[in-house]
């Protein structure tokens, strides 16, 4: 991606992308050059990096799969006795 | 009123990640956490007889969570041993002698901070809970979980470029969603 400009649509996903770090330095440079000029797109972004402080400060904990996968076979055993 | 109705089918779909952030914000400890879950939802299944409609399913688990993880405490406190020396190297008069006593403990949140968190967690939780299933499930495996692109994607069975569209479809609907909720 060599040109300056984006559209809002690219913009978006590079807005995305850098929430978990995973935007290169010319990305970032476009983006910003992109919320200079588009309202639309700095509002995205900035509930979309409040989002992410959100999540982080919560601490909030989800299952991994696996675990999630060996609850659901426990459960399923368990359920089965009482059908 | 309409009454609530019990489906165990659908418990670990809809309430485990609930339960499982519920319990880990009391005892810290994933493996102790994910037993407690289980223990709950067999429970669960148990006393389904009992389930009189009053309150929503996810209450009426929560309230059983509640008793195991009363239960937990108590089973490791009795495991402790019944003579427990109390040790405090601050008395009154010399306050303070340990370096540690006088450093700041950045550990040491307030009171305040930790049910500000989790309050907030429950309020992830219940915006997750009304994505669609696919949202819900590649956001929290992105943004909770932290699993890398690729995985998610071999995991799914999906493109990269999908991927971003569910991201960014999940993270309009959960910036909206806190928006409303939680400022």
């Amino acid at each position: 991606m060599s040109r300056i400009k984006l559209n809002c649509h690219e913009a978006n996903h590079i807005c995305d992308k850098n929430q978990y770090k995973e935007a290169n330095f010319w990305d970032k440079v476009v983006l910003t050059i992109h919320l200079i000029y588009c309202r639309a797109c700095r509002k995205y972004s900035s509930r979309n990096a409040k989002l992410t402080t959100l999540v982080k400060n919560s601490k909030v904990e989800t299952m991994d799969l696996s675990a999630k996968e060996e609850l659901n076979v426990a459960f399923q055993k368990e359920l089965a006795k009482h059908q | 009123m309409p009454k609530h109705v019990i489906d165990p089918n659908q418990w670990i779909k809809l309430y485990s990640d609930y339960l499982f952030n519920y319990t880990i914000t009391r005892v810290n400890d994933r493996e102790i956490a994910q037993d407690l879950v289980q223990d709950t939802f067999v429970a669960g299944l148990k006393s389904m007889k009992n389930f009189k409609g009053e309150a929503s399913e996810r209450t009426w688990l929560i309230s059983i969570l509640k008793r195991k993880i009363i239960d937990h405490y108590r089973k490791i406190n009795s495991n402790k041993g019944k003579a427990e020396v109390r040790m405090t190297y601050n008395s009154d008069e010399n306050e303070g002698d340990w370096l540690e006593e006088r450093v700041a403990d950045p550990f040491d949140k307030t009171a305040e901070d930790t049910i500000e968190n989790t309050e907030l967690g429950i309020a992830i939780h219940d915006c997750i809970g009304k994505l669609p299933e696919k949202q819900a499930q590649v956001f929290k495996m992105k943004t909770i979980l932290n699993y890398e692109t690729e995985a998610i994607c071999n995991e799914l069975q999906i493109t990269a470029s999908n991927l971003w569209v569910i991201i960014h479809r999940a993270r309009t609907a959960m910036a909206a969603c806190m928006e409303k909720n939680w400022f």
